[in-house]
């Protein structure tokens, strides 16, 4: 293949760039954690991983559509607070599963909030989303002050220690998310979130009802930040109001190191789950590395920009050599 | 029926001044005591002047259009101000290298963030988020947790006392009247404002009529990071004490701000008299808060609501039916 072929190679199978990062994560993951297929492992990065996959699916689909969403982590706060101080440490299952729909719920509203101030008053998502994020931050703030309050231990460890068939739980979650990602794509909404995130007015003019799509991503993403929510709760198990504040920066990050260009109407989901996996182990990879302490925040910092980078990078060498 | 129409500097000043007669009718505010409601005037006039230079940066790289924003404000804040509080250590002479190092500084950071959004193409908001997060690495390793220093003696008499003991007006204040005269030069006397609102409104449009978008783009950001850092100096030379998040709670309200003085965040529209009154609006609006003793929670919903209500008056696009 010349290289034309292999560039719209690329372009048509944007996960691939994530695959070969993810595939050079582990391996340099392998050399600091020999063990790290081996099932108990496996779990306890799986699990740590899996709250930034839901939310970077979430987060992709919102740039599939041609928006961004920075209110995320102020969602994950507010459920994370919410099951703190609702259920609590010696809380019933029953009530930690009426306040997890209960968190569905929230997350749906706090979409819905985000999706008709940017699909019907058309506002600008970036500045929107950036608003609100103080307003769900806030609450969350509002509901649980200090740091404090909990889960059950019994369904913290039902998270934590469950591995149906020796897999983790997350191993599921992701097949049932990509499987549900590849019927819809195939749908009618699959089609008109791809028309609209690649140019909203054309896709307009040929009746594809933009705002319902654009309001329906939002709610979607709402929805993920929500099922963020609770599984960053069971694996902390207690509550924390700024849990949720730096997640959203990873996501975003996971989405393009994933393939997807912020402009949106390219890509897909399974590159962003790559792209948050990639993420996880390179902070991995930064602890076993023995970075000292005081760089670390700095080395994970410039990691992230890095990374936000790459995709310019490779086409700034692109560009150069047509 | 014709539409009264206010100018959007001239309705943030007018909400400022009921703002601030509201404030004297709390239990704990002015009263009738008119000494009192000047000094509280000049006390809230002088902490707006922070937040109004910081806006500044703001200012710019919001009328420079593209989504331009500039998130890393906050932690160049804090970094400007912990260089300058190290730096000058009590030493009156070194109070002007002090400045030239931290607007270099910021001007450099500023750069970073021009040339990520530039040429690596990464959107304004994630590229200034993650700066942000490498800004708070670097001050971490260069404090290690714990800063040892102290303002010249020279910079609080500058910028916290009177100009005599007549004239009962801070010289921040008047440092910003300098300030506000001097950007508003810059905004509407050279090429370079004519220019930033020439790529604000279109970039294509602006390249065809000979400007250097580029250059623009990139001098924009490097003179916001600039900025930041003047007012992390000024800001530690008030205070007289830094922590490590000392700039971080100014960059919401600096956005904010830049909103409420009326200046379009899709950029090519707005002044920097509109950032000034905005400011003081916003400072009146924390005050206000504080003194009815309102958590941050609360504060934090309230500016988040405040601007998703201002965004919703002045930022809608332009609808999809044409």
């Amino acid at each position: 293949m010349n290289r034309l072929q292999w560039n719209t190679f690329f372009a048509r199978q944007p996960a691939l760039f994530a695959l070969v990062l993810l595939v050079l994560s582990i391996v340099i993951n392998l050399f600091f954690q020999p063990n790290m297929f081996a099932p108990g492992t496996l779990n306890s990065n799986m699990r740590v991983f899996l709250p930034i996959i839901l939310l970077a699916v979430g987060q992709a689909v919102v740039i599939l559509g041609g928006g961004i969403d920075i209110s995320v982590g102020g969602t994950v706060s507010i459920v994370n607070a919410v099951l703190a101080t609702q259920v609590g440490l010696d809380g019933s299952p029953q009530d930690m599963w009426k306040f997890v729909f209960i968190s569905l719920l929230i997350g749906l509203l706090a979409g819905a909030i985000n999706g008709f101030f940017i699909a019907y008053l058309r506002l600008q998502p970036i500045i929107t989303t950036y608003a609100t994020s103080f307003l769900y931050g806030g609450m969350a703030l509002f509901i649980l002050p200090n740091p404090g309050g909990g889960i059950p231990a019994s369904i913290a460890s039902l998270y934590r220690t469950s591995t149906p068939l020796n897999l983790p739980v997350a191993f599921y979650v992701i097949a049932i998310i990509l499987l549900i990602w590849l019927y819809l794509s195939s749908t009618r909404f699959g089609k008109f979130l791809f028309a609209v995130g690649g140019k909203a007015e054309a896709a307009y003019e040929t009746a594809v009802p933009v705002p319902v799509v654009h309001f329906s991503t939002y709610v979607i993403s709402g929805f993920f930040a929500a099922l963020a929510g609770i599984a960053i709760t069971m694996l902390s198990g207690s509550g924390n109001a700024d849990i949720g504040g730096p997640m959203t920066l990873n996501s975003i990050t996971a989405v393009v190191i994933g393939g997807n260009p912020l402009s949106g109407g390219v890509g897909g989901v399974a590159g962003p789950v790559m792209g948050a996996i990639t993420l996880g182990i390179i902070q991995n990879i930064i602890s076993f590395a023995n970075v000292d302490t005081w760089w670390e925040t700095f080395v994970k910092a410039a990691i992230i920009v890095l990374a936000l980078a790459a995709p310019g990078i490779v086409n700034l060498f692109r560009r150069r050599e047509t | 029926m014709k539409r009264i129409s206010i100018s959007p500097p001239v309705a943030a000043l007018i909400l400022a001044v009921v703002l601030f007669l509201l404030s004297g009718l709390l239990p704990n505010g002015f009263g009738s005591n008119l000494d009192v409601a000047r000094a509280q005037a000049f006390n809230i006039l002088r902490l707006a002047v922070f937040l109004g230079v910081i806006a500044a940066g703001q200012t710019l790289v919001i009328i420079s259009g593209s989504e331009g924003i500039d998130l890393s404000a906050g932690s160049v804040v804090t970094l400007t101000a912990i260089l300058t509080y190290i730096f000058v250590n009590g030493a009156d002479e070194r109070v002007l290298p002090a400045l030239l190092i931290v607007l270099a500084v910021g001007a450099l950071i500023g750069f970073f963030n021009g040339v990520g959004i530039t040429f690596l193409k990464i959107s304004p908001f994630v590229m200034t988020l993650g700066m942000a997060g490498v800004v708070t690495g670097a001050i971490i390793v260069i404090t290690h947790g714990s800063v040892t220093g102290r303002v010249a003696p020279m910079m609080t008499r500058l910028i916290a006392r009177p100009l005599s003991p007549d004239l009962q007006i801070p010289n921040a204040i008047i440092i910003w009247l300098l300030f506000g005269i001097l950007m508003w030069l810059l905004l509407e006397r050279t090429t370079f404002g004519r220019n930033l609102f020439a790529i604000g409104v279109n970039r294509v449009t602006a390249r065809l009529s000979g400007v250097n978008v580029t250059g623009m783009n990139l001098a924009t950001y490097a003179l916001a990071g600039a900025l930041a850092g003047f007012g992390g100096f000024l800001l530690v030379g008030n205070t007289g004490v830094v922590h490590l998040q000392l700039g971080q709670p100014f960059l919401f309200p600096s956005i904010a701000a830049v909103a409420v003085g009326g200046t379009l965040l899709s950029g090519g529209k707005g002044s920097y008299w509109g950032t000034m009154a905005g400011a003081i609006t916003l400072t009146l609006l924390t005050s206000l808060l504080t003194t009815m003793q309102m958590p941050e929670s609360v504060r934090q919903m309230v500016l988040g609501g405040t601007l998703l209500i201002l965004i919703s008056i002045y930022g809608r696009q332009r609808s999809l039916r044409q």
